[in-house]
């Protein structure tokens, strides 16, 4: 039958985080395949083929499918589904958006954000913000899951040579439009795939003092991240936030500046390989997870920091 | 026009929650249960809507066990103006609760239904979308600015590469991002007066659904512990270990 994973992409470039649901599909057995569903969307199809383990690219080309509008794009998928024997994606925005609409146009019972394939019907997902770690079990015969990125290592993006052939879009559905959008740009690299993150929290008291977090960003090749407080209060935009209810993020190595570590925090980020912080409350919760913790205010010690890689050097 | 929003009763979200000794969940039992935080933002929105005249009445929905009533009296002190409970086990799935809600909206004839991104205890984040599919209704999740306009919505969603907007024609459904508003605390009088206002509780069978479970939980586990670290003495002996320790940088 065949595993079907869903492309995500901005009809240009195929975005990183398809490479992982790729690498969850060979681990359930069976033929892959990928659709790109898209718009002028050639360049993303023929991308798609070149990734290590696909063997075929199903690509639906057509106006009404320009911003992965879920309206327009879970019909495509729904009427591709039932002939494979479970359909993945990635658990980004886009995938949680179009996949649960998918899902019950099938009448199935989607499983979210799993981070492990026991066995071809059985997974395993955090739930309670990484609290808790649940086995389950479908009764579905078409199964739609979602998959954790930071679990499941990114496939290569080259040495496949997959067939691409073209298959029809559903229309527009009327019932929804793209307007426009706002996206973060930056020369640092992407969050969720960065070998360094470095995510601020209240305690840098400004959007002005993130400054301090990207001096060091740019000495160790690293992404900025934040936490929520951070978010609300007008630091930093809401695409840095890591969390429960943000991004899920897995680097070498997290370093946490002037945040607590609430729980919701903590479920975006302890899975990281080394966890450093730096917060001046030697009580803060973020010490129960941090490898190397410094007991600091972080207005001294991240200028220090900066200066002190400066003279060490970096690898 | 009439909004519907969803209340669903979680553990709260400052509880640390706790694995089950024989692996068939979390406990439960004696922990503090509110209103999904989300779901907190979408009662405010409605209500928001009501004050400044763009809907009529606020119908708060909730299905879970008996004690789910006391979130939807949470939701009418907030200034809901009615409930409806519909009685469930403890896990019922999305797939079965946007069915459900598919049930009510049908009855109630709502121009806009607002539910939360995502519960904090599922971490699922389908209902809305799985509700929209079933309704055929456009939606607009993740949502961290709303404006009505004559027949539709325009709303700016929260995404991974920033912001996105779009236009819905209505009726529509929309889920909340922690950004929509700042939800307001039920007041002592209103806590009263939400006492009085009518809730509905039906079963399942009421509305003709079927609830029955896709997934076996096969078991509930600690996530793995970290070790304890260590604390470094200066900003020298961290960048120290992080070189030739961890070699991370
Ligand atoms: C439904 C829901 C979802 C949520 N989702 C998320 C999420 O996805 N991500 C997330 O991060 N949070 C999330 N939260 C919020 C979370 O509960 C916390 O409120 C938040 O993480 C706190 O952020 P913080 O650590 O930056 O702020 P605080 O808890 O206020 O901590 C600030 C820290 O900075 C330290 N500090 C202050 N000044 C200095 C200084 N000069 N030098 C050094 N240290 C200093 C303080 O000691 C303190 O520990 C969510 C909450 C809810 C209810
Ligand atoms: N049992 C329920 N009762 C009321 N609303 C619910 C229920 N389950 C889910 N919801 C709504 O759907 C949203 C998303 O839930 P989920 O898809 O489980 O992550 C929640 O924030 C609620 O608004």
């Amino acid at each position: 039958m065949g595993v079907l994973v869903i492309a995500e992409h901005d009809n240009a470039a195929l975005n990183a985080a398809t490479l992982h649901a790729v690498t969850a599909a060979q681990a359930l057995g069976g033929d892959i395949t990928v659709l790109v569903a898209g718009s002028g969307s050639g360049a993303v199809a023929d991308a798609a083929a070149k990734v290590a383990g696909v063997a075929n690219v199903l690509h639906a080309d057509d106006a009404a499918l320009a911003n992965g509008l879920a309206e327009n794009v879970a019909p495509v998928i729904a009427k591709l589904a039932p002939d494979y024997s479970h359909t993945l994606a990635t658990h980004t925005t886009f995938g949680r958006n179009v996949m649960p609409r998918a899902a019950a146009l099938l009448d199935v019972q989607q499983i979210s954000d799993i981070s492990e394939v026991v066995s071809p019907d059985t997974f395993v997902r955090p739930i309670y913000a990484g609290n808790a770690i649940a086995t389950v079990q479908t009764s579905d015969a078409v199964k739609l899951v979602t998959v954790r990125a930071t679990a499941f290592e990114a496939a290569a993006a080259e040495g496949g040579s997959a067939s691409v052939s073209a298959v029809e879009a559903a229309g527009d559905s009327g019932l929804s439009s793209f307007v426009g959008q706002a996206l973060s740009s930056s020369e640092r690299p992407e969050l969720t795939s960065a070998r360094i993150v470095i995510s601020g929290g209240r305690g840098m008291q400004s959007g002005d003092n993130f400054a301090l977090l990207e001096q060091i960003a740019d000495l160790l090749g690293a992404a900025v991240g934040a936490s929520r407080a951070a978010v609300d209060a007008g630091f930093a935009p809401n695409d840095y936030q890591v969390g429960q209810t943000g991004k899920v993020v897995a680097p070498d190595c997290y370093i946490a500046v002037g945040i607590s570590g609430a729980i919701q925090h903590l479920a975006g980020m302890k899975d990281s390989k080394v966890i450093v912080a730096i917060n001046k409350d030697e009580d803060a919760p973020i010490f129960q997870v941090a490898d190397y913790g410094l007991v600091a205010d972080l207005f001294q010690a991240v200028p220090a920091l900066a200066k002190e890689l400066k003279k060490q050097g970096t690898a | 026009m009439k909004v519907l929003v969803a209340v669903k009763r979680v553990i709260d979200y400052n509880v640390k929650v706790r694995v089950k000794a024989d692996n068939t969940g979390v406990e439960l039992a004696n922990v503090k249960m509110s209103m999904n935080p989300f779901d907190e933002i979408c009662v405010e929105e409605a209500v928001r809507m009501k004050e400044a005249g763009t809907a009529e009445e606020v119908v708060a929905v909730s299905i879970g066990v008996p004690q789910a009533q006391e979130t939807i009296r949470t939701a009418l002190a907030m200034g809901a103006d009615r409930g409806i409970h519909v009685e469930a086990e403890q896990g019922i799935e999305p797939l079965a609760v946007a069915k459900l809600f598919k049930a009510i909206v049908d009855k109630e004839q709502p121009g806009l239904v607002i539910l939360g991104k995502q519960a904090i205890d599922d971490d699922s984040s389908q209902t809305g979308q799985m509700l929209a599919a079933l309704l055929g209704w456009p939606q607009a999740t993740f949502v961290s600015k709303l404006e009505l306009a004559a027949g539709g919505l325009t709303a700016t969603r929260e995404v991974d590469g920033g912001l996105e907007t779009i236009k819905l024609a209505l009726p529509a459904i929309v889920t909340t991002d922690l950004r929509l508003n700042e939800p307001r605390y039920a007041t002592l009088p209103n806590i009263m007066k939400a006492k009085k206002k009518p809730l509905d509780s039906m079963s399942p069978a009421d509305l003709g659904v079927d609830v029955g479970a896709r997934l076996t939980v096969v078991k509930v586990e600690d996530p793995p512990a970290r070790d304890a670290g260590v604390k470094v003495a200066d900003v020298a002996e961290l960048v120290d270990k992080l070189k030739n320790e961890a070699k991370v940088i």
